[in-house]
């Protein structure tokens, strides 16, 4: 759909308005949202992956040496992940300007 | 070349869902409904319809169930009545704007307090907003007709909307009659198999029942209103087909020796039967009355109302339900809106009666009528008339 | 037979009936008690009549019944119209009492057409009826309840009292009654049967009272 919420007309909309293109909603920049941002001293990660469990945004991906990384485009700053790692890898910061 | 058997209208309900091999039933029981869903329990645990038969735990549940059933393309039926129908309610409204094809007969039962398990419209008329296409039969033959179309109709890919088919609690759920049941044959050839557009599917996701926000609630609405409407077209085909395949045709509106007819009386339901006796006993006595009886409720039928009452002067309304504290019968007050946008001068007088079981008879429907009459002529103090109350 | 005639006469073309569809219709009420099947054999003679061609139509009283409870059943059967009345009846052609019992803490004759019949499960005289309960019209009588016990074993009255009606009022063959018994009763329909069979052949047929006639 490339027309906006408020740009669409009755006849635009498909039955009963259902989405017929799956995860749709990764195009919210939820990433906007936070107040704060996690930062990582991967020395101290051992990779056990529960911030990945916990991550309510499901944001939280591998990179190509196994860390695990907040996706910041989804990322909301919730800071569950930082409260969750057991080895204190992440700390919350306030987001920049 | 099948012929008639006496059985009660609620079993031929039954074989009328098994006829359309019906892929999920999901119910719970309540009187005068019980015979259909219990009969259809039989017929799954014989193997004689092969169907899943959800006993949920309320109706509620039945309909919610039926929304998933229907969600993923399976041909859903259920049944309910009175309170039943209101248990149920919030569900209705999303059945019909998720656009679901569900086909559910509602054996009309009075609304509690007092608790009354007799039959009026009460339900049906507490229902009228809620999207579904409404169809209201007469006898027994009527309604297991009126199921097979309903499942051509709901699943139709013009339509995809719910469908209820009212039939009077106990006068005609637990009626013993003559009916005809079409050869399986037959039906497979009127009833396609259902074919949902936009199932779920794990294969080709979808999600369905979205978020509507204030930007787009409007359109979503339009689109339902819309697609309501054109529905009509479809139905008036499916009766056209049906007609013409099994010999029963069925109109929107039905005019009883109403041609040309100073005074006509309007009624729903099976009602509208023992109306006909009591024309036919007035016209013999010289009086110059007719009866129209309405058949679809929803989509409403603007045009064919206003077409069978042109010639009219007089046009008495019974209504089987009471909306209080209001117009009085909801029938008449959408007949009055229906004729007012047309501006046809038309006298119009409400009346009220067979209330939570109330037999009229034919005599009643002669004083109706008489009553009718003379109040055209002197008016009424009153929005409606309430008929057969002791005073 | 007298009655006979006159509920033949009854049927076809009688000055009473001014409406039009009713002149072919007989109307039957059957009292009974919850349990005993007044419903059931309201259903069989209704289904046996739609066997014949006919328009029929069966309704109990409509609500929550509960076992020993007086009930009524009706039934509408039409020779050659669609039966558009589905109220309760109130004036009957023809009433059915299966169980005796009732007659003192019910009006069965309540709205009984001029020339109606009572068919009815008892052991008394027709005399004897007629004084205990103020009956007047005819009278068909058949003690049911020693034939169901015989042939059924039970004191269940219900499909043996349709013989008596169908002897009484020969509004249909008591042959087309056998196949919705089969149908209902599967392995017990034949002994049903001998005992429609019997109460057929036992039935008396009592016509008015002397003083009735010429009324």
């Amino acid at each position: 759909m490339t027309k906006s919420e408020d740009e669409l007309t009755w006849k635009d909309l498909e039955i009963a308005s259902i989405v017929t293109e799956p995860g749709s909603a990764s195009k919210y920049k939820t990433g906007d949202w936070r107040s704060q941002r996690p930062t990582y001293k991967f020395k101290k990660c051992i990779k056990c992956g529960l911030c990945w469990i916990f991550c309510p945004q499901a944001c939280i991906y591998q990179d190509d040496e196994g860390y695990f990384v907040a996706d910041l485009y989804h990322c909301y700053g919730c800071g569950i992940c930082a409260k969750e790692c057991p080895t204190g890898v992440i700390t919350m910061v306030e987001e920049g300007e | 070349m099948p012929s008639k058997i006496g059985m009660e209208v609620s079993v031929a309900i039954g074989e009328a869902v098994r006829l359309a091999n019906a892929d999920v039933i999901a119910a719970y029981p309540i009187t005068p409904q019980t015979h259909i869903v219990e009969h259809l329990a039989e017929l799954v645990a014989d193997g004689k319809l092969d169907a899943e038969f959800m006993p949920v735990e309320s109706e509620h549940s039945a309909m919610s169930a039926c929304l998933g059933s229907a969600a993923v393309g399976a041909r859903t039926f259920t049944a309910t009545a009175g309170q039943g129908l209101e248990l149920m309610h919030e569900v209705l409204y999303i059945a019909s704007s998720m656009r679901l094809p569900i086909v559910m007969t509602v054996v009309n039962r009075a609304l509690s307090a007092p608790l009354s398990v007799w039959g009026d419209h009460s339900d049906a008329m507490a229902v009228r907003d809620t999207g579904w296409i409404q169809i209201f039969a007469e006898n027994g033959q009527e309604v297991v007709d009126n199921v097979l179309c309903a499942f051509r109709i709901a699943e139709d890919r013009r339509v995809l909307l719910p469908v209820m088919v009212h039939l009077d609690g106990f006068h005609l759920s637990h009626m013993i009659e003559p009916i005809l049941l079409p050869e399986q044959g037959e039906v497979d050839q009127f009833l396609p198999p259902n074919q949902y557009p936009l199932p779920l599917d794990p294969n080709k996701p979808v999600t369905m029942g979205d978020f509507g926000p204030p930007a787009i609630y409007t359109e979503t609405k339009w689109a339902q209103e819309v697609n309501l409407r054109q529905a009509k077209e479809v139905i008036l085909q499916v009766w056209n087909e049906f007609g013409d395949t099994f010999g029963r045709h069925y109109t929107p509106v039905e005019c009883y020796r109403c041609e040309d007819c100073r005074v006509l009386l309007l009624t729903m339901g099976s009602f509208s039967e023992t109306a006909m006796s009591a024309i036919d006993k007035m016209r013999s006595e010289g009086n110059d009355v007719g009866l129209i009886r309405l058949r679809l409720w929803r989509p409403f039928p603007f045009d064919e109302i206003r077409q069978a009452v042109r010639n009219a002067e007089v046009l008495i309304v019974l209504d089987r339900a009471l909306s209080f504290g209001g117009p009085g019968g909801p029938v008449c007050s959408e007949i009055k809106s229906a004729l007012y946008q047309s501006g046809r001068k038309l006298k119009i007088v409400g009346f009220v009666g067979g209330l939570g079981g109330r037999d009229i008879s034919i005599a009643g429907f002669e004083e109706i009528i008489n009553r009718g009459i003379e109040i055209s002529e002197v008016g009424s103090p009153h929005e409606f008339e309430i008929f057969g109350v002791r005073e | 037979m007298r009655a006979f005639e006159s509920l033949q006469g009854r049927f076809y073309g009688d000055e009473e009936a001014i409406v039009i569809d009713t002149a072919q219709l007989v109307e039957i009420r059957w009292h009974g008690r919850g349990g005993q099947g007044a419903v059931t054999s309201a259903e069989l003679l209704a289904q046996a009549a739609i066997y014949e061609d006919k328009y029929a139509q069966a309704f109990p009283s409509f609500g929550p019944e509960r076992r020993g409870a007086p009930v009524q059943a009706f039934v509408r059967i039409s020779h050659n119209q669609p039966i558009r009345n589905r109220a309760g009846v109130t004036q009957p052609d023809v009433v059915v009492v299966l169980d005796p019992g009732l007659l003192s803490i019910v009006d069965v004759t309540s709205g009984l057409k001029k020339n109606g019949i009572v068919v009815l499960n008892t052991t008394k005289q027709a005399e004897q009826i007629r004084q205990e309960f103020g009956i007047s019209s005819a009278l068909a009588m058949v003690d049911a309840t020693t034939i169901a016990r015989e042939l059924l074993g039970v004191p269940i009255t219900n499909t043996t009292m349709i013989g008596a009606v169908v002897r009484a009022t020969e509004l249909i063959k008591l042959e087309s009654l056998f196949e919705s018994v089969r149908r209902r009763f599967a392995r017990l329909a034949e002994r049903n049967i001998e005992a429609m069979k019997r109460a057929y052949e036992e039935t008396v047929v009592e016509e008015l009272a002397i003083d009735q006639i010429g009324r």
